[in-house]
């Protein structure tokens, strides 16, 4: 954004049109008076049971509504001296799951070390992969092998099961090379019953509106990948999309800016509020920064209160009793059931 | 400019209640519950409705059900095969009608 001179490439623009843009935007009720009525203001975290690094804006692919603004001229990436700071963390304990996102976390140099040296102190590592990064270059044509070695629960974005609705959204020849990635990926075990080995995938609507029942839409992706692609999969994740970054862009451009803020409002759901993410999730930025989530980290939103901002200074006790810093975007993780990393919630 | 379809009002559709309150509350709990997942899945409901709003041209409905298909998780092609479907019935229930013409015709000519 800030290549093209966008405006919201500064993120205080971005929250002042989320606030403030004409009046119906303004008209519309704050996040946090929706939690006060639900009885969740301020909003805690429950637990700090997940460690989200992004480990890098880079990505090999420039999708539409990316939140992250990743493309392979972003710089911004995580360095072993932070990777060990978030190593530190997680070998004290009370992390079940570390969960890396990027841009493409693949693209960072130290990735592999890094697995290589969490895996044996968490539960589970969750990478979210953009399947195209597997045939992107030969020296990650053996990503499925290293993922299957290390048991990694891979998790990947498919915004449908058609080539039309996902090139749309993710660039052209994403969707073949997306069907290729999973192939290979099944060819090592993965989505196969009994093989332990976990691959899910995301759909996120390609448009202005909100995305459809994960289980129905999950049977669909199920059937069609399957007498189409031959593909398989463990379970789909549904995802809202966010009003910020690239697809905030999108929305005013389009002129579907209002009607979905009020979409989003109109469609708030005090149960989704109570399960929202940020709760058991810590989110650090390329360079250590703490954010309450992603979503927070690219509107450049760090933790708030006494909480330690940083990975190196980290307190589990501080941090447990933060409050949470919310504004108008969180209405996309309280939406209808509910939207997060691991798709509906309510 | 007035016009007599304005996109606005789709969402002022529960006013209607305004003027007669207890039609207006059996009309729209029957509503919710004929598009309720049943024997037929929520989104074949939505086609189905897709399909009738066209047939019946109704601008709201139409809006209303082109959305409401896509966050059921239905594609372009299909909610456009549910629009050939009702414009198949349209079109064959003007042309069946034409074995009346054929018959009357029959019936007065030599
Ligand atoms: S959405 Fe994912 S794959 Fe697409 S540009 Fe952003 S980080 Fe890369
Ligand atoms: S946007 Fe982030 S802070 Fe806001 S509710 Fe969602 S996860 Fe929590």
């Amino acid at each position: 954004m800030e290549r093209r001179g966008s405006e919201f490439a500064d993120t205080t623009a971005q929250l002042r049109v989320l606030n403030n843009h004409r009046d119906r935007i303004t008209a519309l009720p704050k996040f946090a008076s929706k939690l006060k009525e639900s009885g969740l203001w301020p909003l805690r975290p429950t637990s700090i049971d997940i460690l989200q690094m992004n480990v890098g804006y880079m990505c090999n692919q420039t999708c539409k509504h990316c939140h992250v603004d990743a493309g392979p001229d972003r710089t911004e990436i995580m360095t072993r001296e932070t990777m060990n700071q978030c190593l530190d963390v997680i070998r004290g304990g009370g992390i079940s799951t570390v969960d890396l996102t990027g841009g493409a976390p693949e693209m960072n140099p130290d990735f592999r070390w890094f697995v290589e040296q969490a895996s044996p102190h968490v539960d589970r590592i969750i990478v979210r992969c953009n399947l195209t990064i597997i045939n992107a270059n030969p020296k990650y044509n053996d990503l499925p092998q290293f993922f299957a070695r290390h048991k990694i629960n891979v998790v990947s974005s498919l915004p449908y099961y058609n080539k039309r609705n996902t090139d749309r959204q993710r660039g052209d020849g994403v969707f073949d090379s997306s069907i290729k990635a999973l192939l290979a990926l099944n060819e090592v075990g993965y989505g196969k019953e009994g093989s332990g080995l976990e691959l899910d995938l995301v759909y996120n609507p390609v448009g202005a509106f909100l995305p459809a029942p994960q289980k129905s839409l999950e049977a669909d992706y199920k059937r069609e990948l399957k007498r189409l692609f031959n593909v398989e999969f463990n379970s789909l994740f549904t995802i809202t999309n966010m009003p910020i970054a690239r697809y905030l862009e999108y929305l005013i451009a389009s002129g579907n800016y209002e009607a979905y803020m009020e979409k989003l409002v109109n469609s708030y759901n005090p149960a989704a509020a109570a399960a929202v993410m940020c709760r058991n999730t810590l989110s650090v930025g390329w360079d250590g920064v703490l954010y309450d989530c992603d979503f927070n980290q690219m509107l450049e939103l760090e933790v708030g209160g006494a909480a330690p901002s940083h990975i190196r200074d980290f307190d589990r006790a501080a941090l447990t009793e933060r409050a949470i810093i919310v504004n108008q975007h969180c209405y996309g993780c309280t939406a209808g059931a509910g939207s997060s990393c691991g798709g509906e919630v309510a | 400019m007035k016009t007599y379809y304005n996109p606005d009002d789709l969402a002022k559709f529960g006013d209607i209640s305004e003027f007669q309150e207890p039609l207006a509350k059996k009309f729209f709990s029957y509503y919710g519950d004929v598009f309720a997942e049943g024997a037929l899945s929520q989104r074949e409901k939505s086609l189905i409705a897709l399909a009738v709003a066209h047939a019946i041209q109704c601008p709201y409905c139409i809006d209303a059900y082109t959305t409401d298909s896509l966050e059921k998780g239905s594609n372009e092609e299909q909610m456009m095969e549910a629009v050939h479907v009702a414009a198949a019935i349209r079109g064959g229930a003007s042309l069946v009608h034409a074995v009346q013409m054929m018959n009357k015709a029959n019936e007065i000519s030599m």
